[in-house]
C-alpha cells in the first residue's frame, strides 16, 4: 500500500503495509533515528510523535490510519527553544527518552505557552525516564516556555 | 607515585600511544577504555585530558571501549571510572606532556621548566616558540611504558577541572540518531530471539508455519540446539515473528517458580556458603536489641531493550554492543564460539542507561551466534520489551537481620549484620554465563555463584559494617547460590540494602532512647569529619530544625553512607507524606567526593541515583509467575513516574585536594535510608520490608 504523508514539513509516500507501526517507518524506511523503540506498548513514550500537532506513540500507531497527516518528529526541533533549554539545564542522562518527551513538551508549548509545573507534569506522566533527570527536564520545559515567550516579544 | 600503587588502568595500558595520538589536523585522538553509560563519563575524561595536556577542549576526539584501538579498562562498573580511568589518564597525559617539553626543550636548546603549553603551542616567557605537540610529535615515542613519576598538575592550577562543562553526548541525543540501536550497515537483518525459558530446557516442538504466518513477510529461521532466532530484512516482519515464536513453541524440562520465591524471605531457607567477616563475636553484656530487613528483586529497566550487531567477513567477527566491558566481552564471546579472541573484535555503541550487568553481553552473543553462521550479513539483534524483562539479570532479593548490643546510654557497642543473599556479579567474565549458551547443543556447567572480594568493596556485604564508631562490627554473610532466577550487578550491589538496614536501624536505636537521629549519629562520628559535614550540611539544607514530632503524616528522615565505606560520602534528607501512600515530596542531598571534575555532571549522578533509589523504594518489585519473571512489562513492573518525582536539591562539598571519588552510586543507599526513616516517621511505625506499597503500610498502621 502506497500512502502519503508530510513528515516534518516534507511530503513523503512510503509504501508499506497498512497495519506498519508508525514507529518502523520513521525509523527504517525514513531513517529517521530520533524516534526510539521502548517497548511497542505504548507505555513507556520513547516513540512519541505528533500526528497533527497532538502526542501519539509511534510505536503503536498503524501507518495505514495516516493517510495525509502531519507527522513531526525530534528531528524538527532544530531550533527550537526546547533543543537549547534541554542543553542549558543539561537535562539527560543516557537520553534515550528525551525525543519522546521533547514531542509532548512542544504540544504542550505549542497549546500553552506559559504552562504551570502541574502542567509539565501532566503532560510528561506517560513518560519513562530510568536515569532520574525529570526533575531536570521539568526544569528544561519551564525554561523553554520562558525563551518562547521572550521570542514573541516584538 | 610509586609502582606499587598507581592506578589499574595506567599499569595494564602503559604505553601513552595507546591512549594519545597527535593528527595532523591539530586535534588529539584519545581512546579510553571506560565506556558512556549514561552517566557522562566521557565528557569528565576529556576535561582531565584537556586540562593536563594545556589544549583546548575542542581539540579532543574521543573513542571509547574498542578491542582494536583503545586500552583496556576491564569493566565500566563500581564508581570506578573517575577513580581509577581517571586517575590514569591524568598520570598519561602528564607524561605525555612532559616527553614533548623534553624534545621541545632540546630542540630550542633550554631547559623544559622554561616552557609552558598554551592550546598545546609550546611558549617560552610568554612568547610562542614556533614548536607545538604536532610539530613535536613524530619525534616524540609514545610507545615507550610511561612509568608514572612525572607529577600531574596541582588541583590548585586546574582551569578545565572543576569546570561544569556540558555534556558532549546529549546533542546528538536529543536530535536525531544517537544509539547503537540506529546503526545500519550493508546486508542487515533483522533479528529477535526465541529465548530458551531457562537453563534445562529443551524446545520439542517448533510450529515455524504458524510463525511464519504471524510474520507476515520474508523470514528465515535460524536454529542452532535450543538457540532460536528469527531473521528477516524488515524489522517489523521479525518483531511479529518474535512476539508469536513463544505461543508456537513446546518446551520440555521447564523451570517451575512459585510466587512465594519472589519474596526475599524465601532466602532464609535455602543452602548457603557462609562466611564471618569482622570482628570475631564475643560475649559482651548489655541490652540486645535486633530488627530484620528486606528488599526483593529489583530489575535494572533500562528504557531501550538490548541491542547488538555482529557480522562476520573473511573470518574476522566485528560486533558492535552496548557492553560495559569491551575486551572481557570479546575473551567470552572467543570462549564460548572457541576461536581466537584476536578474530574477534568488540566496538561499544552507546546504548540506553546502564545501571549494572544488564542483557547487553548476552544479546552480544545472540548476535555473535548467528553471523558466525551467516558470513557476510549483519545481523541486528533487539530483544523485545518482555525478553528484557524476563531475561535480563536482577539485583538479588536481600534479607538482613541486624543485631547490636547497646551500652548504658544507649549507644551500640557490638554490631552484627547478617546477610542472607543472592550472588551480585555473574558477569559472564566473571563466571557467569551468557543466555545464549546455555541453549547451545553443548551448554557450560552451571555457574558457580561467587562475590566481589571484600578489596573490591565486597557484593552482597558492600557498606554492611557501619560508618559509624562501634568497638565491634561484624559480618555474617549467607551467599545463596540457588537463586531461582539469574542475579548480578544492579547499581551498588548489596549498598542500598545494607544502608538502608544500618540507617533504619540507627533511627530505630535513636527512637529507643528520644535522640534526634542526627545528633545520635553525629555523636558517633567524633573521629570522621568529612561523614559529619555531609550530615550536617543536608540537614542544614533541609531544615532539620522544622522536623517537629511525626506521626501526624507528614516525616523527615536522613540517611548516611560512605560508599564502600572508602569512596564517596552522601547524606541526603528525605520529606514525605504518608497516610495510606507515601508521597515523596523533597530530597536534599550534600556529598563530598573529593575532587569533583565536572560539579554539573556530578550534581546530575547524585540526583539521578537519588530519583532511581526512589523508584526502587516506593514502587519496585520483580514479580514471579509459573515459568519465570510475570513482571514482563511497565505495568506489571511500575516505576517512578513524572507526577511522583520530588523536589530535589544537591551540594557538593569543596575538597579538591581531596583525591576524586566516583559519584555514581554514593546516593542511592543514603536516599532508600532517608525515605525509610522519613516514612516511619510520618507514620509513628516502621516499614522494614521494601517496597513500601500501600498494603504494607496499611498493615503498619494496624501494628500502632
Amino acid at each position: 500500500m502506497r500512502i502519503e504523508l508530510i513528515v516534518n514539513g516534507t511530503a513523503r509516500e512510503v509504501s508499506a503495509p497498512p497495519n506498519t507501526p508508525l514507529l518502523d517507518v520513521l525509523r527504517n524506511t525514513l531513517n529517521l533515528k530520533g524516534t526510539r523503540f521502548g517497548c511497542g506498548l505504548a507505555q513507556c513514550g520513547a516513540c512519541m510523535v505528533l500526528v497533527d500537532g497532538e502526542p501519539v506513540y509511534a510505536c503503536m500507531r498503524e501507518i495505514g490510519t495516516l493517510a495525509g497527516a502531519q507527522i513531526t518528529t525530534v528531528e524538527a526541533l532544530d531550533g527550537h527553544p526546547l533543543r537549547a533549554a534541554f542543553l542549558a539545564e543539561q537535562a539527560g542522562q543516557c537520553g534515550y527518552c528525551l525525543s519522546g518527551i521533547l514531542m509532548s513538551a512542544k504540544a504542550l508549548l505549542d497549546r500553552n505557552p506559559s504552562p504551570s509545573r502541574a502542567d509539565i507534569v501532566a503532560a510528561l506522566d506517560r513518560h519513562l525516564c530510568r536515569c532520574g533527570t525529570q526533575w531536570r527536564i521539568i526544569r528544561a520545559v519551564e525554561r523553554a516556555a520562558s525563551l518562547l515567550r521572550e521570542k514573541a516579544v516584538p | 607515585m610509586s609502582a606499587s600503587n598507581l592506578p589499574l588502568s595506567f599499569v595494564n595500558n602503559p604505553s601513552p600511544a595507546r591512549w594519545f595520538r597527535f593528527d595532523p589536523d591539530r586535534t588529539v585522538h584519545l581512546a579510553v577504555g571506560k565506556v558512556e553509560i549514561g552517566q557522562g563519563i566521557l565528557t569528565a575524561l576529556m576535561q582531565i585530558a584537556a586540562e593536563e595536556l594545556d589544549v583546548p577542549l575542542a581539540a579532543i576526539r574521543m573513542l571509547a571501549g574498542d578491542t582494536d584501538a583503545a586500552p583496556d579498562e576491564g569493566t565500566t562498573s563500581s564508581s570506578l571510572s573517575i577513580e581509577v580511568g581517571g586517575a590514569s589518564l591524568r598520570l598519561m597525559a602528564a607524561e605525555v606532556r612532559a616527553r614533548m617539553l623534553e624534545r621541545a626543550a632540546q630542540r630550542l636548546n633550554c631547559a623544559a621548566s622554561e616552557l609552558a603549553v598554551v592550546d598545546g603551542a609550546v611558549y617560552r616567557n610568554g612568547a610562542p616558540t614556533g614548536q607545538d605537540y604536532w610539530s613535536l610529535a613524530p619525534d616524540v615515542d609514545l610507545l615507550r611504558p610511561a612509568d608514572g613519576r612525572t607529577a600531574p598538575k596541582p588541583p590548585s592550577a586546574y582551569r578545565v577541572v572543576g569546570h561544569s562543562v556540558p555534556r558532549l553526548d546529549l546533542p546528538a541525543k536529543i536530535s536525531g540518531a544517537a544509539f547503537i540501536h540506529d546503526m545500519v550497515r550493508p546486508n542487515m537483518l533483522h533479528a529477535r530471539i526465541l529465548r530458551q525459558p531457562a537453563r534445562g530446557a529443551r524446545l520439542a516442538a517448533l510450529d515455524e508455519t504458524a510463525i511464519r504466518r504471524a510474520a507476515g513477510g520474508e523470514l528465515q529461521v535460524f536454529r542452532l540446539g535450543n538457540f532460536v532466532a528469527l531473521l528477516s530484512p524488515h524489522e517489523t516482519v521479525a518483531e511479529r515473528a518474535g512476539a508469536a515464536a513463544p505461543l508456537h513453541a513446546r518446551w520440555e524440562n521447564v523451570r517451575r517458580l512459585t510466587s512465594a520465591q519472589q519474596e526475599a524471605a524465601f532466602l532464609l531457607g535455602q543452602p548457603s556458603e557462609d562466611r564471618l567477616i569482622g570482628d570475631p563475636p564475643q560475649p559482651v553484656s548489655g541490652e540486645m536489641v535486633e530488627a530484620r530487613y528486606t528488599r526483593p528483586y529489583l530489575a535494572h529497566a533500562a528504557i531501550a531493550p538490548s541491542c547488538a550487531l555482529a557480522e562476520s567477513r573473511g573470518g574476522h567477527l566485528s560486533v558492535w554492543s552496548h557492553t560495559q566491558a569491551v575486551y572481557p566481552l570479546r575473551a567470552s564471546l572467543a570462549r564460548v564460539l572457541n576461536r581466537p579472541a584476536e578474530t574477534i573484535s568488540v566496538h561499544h555503541v552507546q546504548g540506553a542507561g546502564c545501571y549494572g550487568h544488564n542483557g547487553a553481553d548476552d544479546v552480544a552473543l545472540d548476535a555473535a551466534l548467528i553471523a558466525e553462521a551467516m558470513p557476510d550479513h549483519c545481523i541486528r539483534v533487539q530483544w523485545r520489551r518482555e525478553e528484557e524483562f524476563g531475561f535480563e539479570p536482577l539485583g538479588s532479593a536481600m534479607v538482613i537481620a541486624v543485631r547490636a548490643v547497646l551500652d548504658a546510654s544507649g549507644k551500640p557497642i557490638d554490631w552484627t549484620q547478617e546477610i542472607w543473599s543472592g550472588t551480585h556479579v555473574a558477569r559472564p567474565a566473571m563466571g557467569g554465563n551468557m543466555l545464549a549458551h546455555e541453549a547451545l547443543p553443548t551448554p557450560p556447567p552451571e555457574p558457580r555463584p561467587t562475590d566481589p572480594p571484600e578489596a573490591a568493596g565486597g557484593g552482597g556485604t558492600r557498606n554492611a559494617i557501619p560508618h559509624y564508631a562501634i568497638p565491634a562490627r561484624r559480618i555474617l554473610h549467607h551467599l545463596v547460590p540457588g537463586t531461582p532466577v539469574r542475579t548480578s550487578a544492579l547499581r551498588g550491589l548489596g549498598a542500598l540494602p545494607n544502608v538502608f538496614a544500618i540507617e533504619s536501624f540507627m533511627d530505630e536505636l535513636a527512637l529507643r532512647i528520644g535522640a534526634d537521629p542526627l545528633a545520635y549519629r553525629l555523636e558517633m562520628l567524633a573521629e570522621k569529619p568529612r561523614a559529619a559535614r555531609v550530615l550536617t550540611r543536608a540537614a542544614e539544607m533541609a531544615g532539620w530544625s522544622r522536623r517537629g514530632p511525626g506521626g501526624n503524616g507528614h516525616g523527615m528522615g536522613i540517611g548516611f553512607a560512605q560508599y564502600k565505606n572508602r569512596s564517596a560520602y552522601a547524606a541526603v534528607v528525605a520529606e514525605v507524606e504518608a497516610e495510606r501512600e507515601v508521597r515523596l515530596r523533597r530530597l536534599w542531598c550534600a556529598a563530598d567526593a573529593g575532587l569533583v571534575v565536572n560539579p554539573d555532571g556530578a550534581r546530575n549522578q547524585l540526583e539521578g541515583g537519588m530519583l532511581q533509589a526512589a523508584s526502587f523504594v516506593l514502587k519496585e518489585q520483580v514479580t514471579f509467575g509459573e515459568t519465570g519473571v510475570s513482571s514482563l512489562d511497565w505495568q506489571s513492573y511500575p516505576i517512578l513516574r513524572f507526577s511522583e518525582v520530588p523536589e530535589i536539591a544537591c551540594e557538593l562539598i569543596e575538597a579538591r585536594e581531596e583525591p576524586a571519588l566516583g559519584v555514581g552510586e554514593c546516593a542511592l543507599g543514603p536516599t532508600a535510608a532517608a525515605i525509610g526513616n522519613a516514612v516511619a516517621h510520618a507514620l509513628g511505625v516502621r516499614i522494614r520490608d521494601l517496597p513500601f506499597t500501600r498494603e504494607r503500610i496499611a498493615s503498619a498502621l494496624l501494628r500502632l
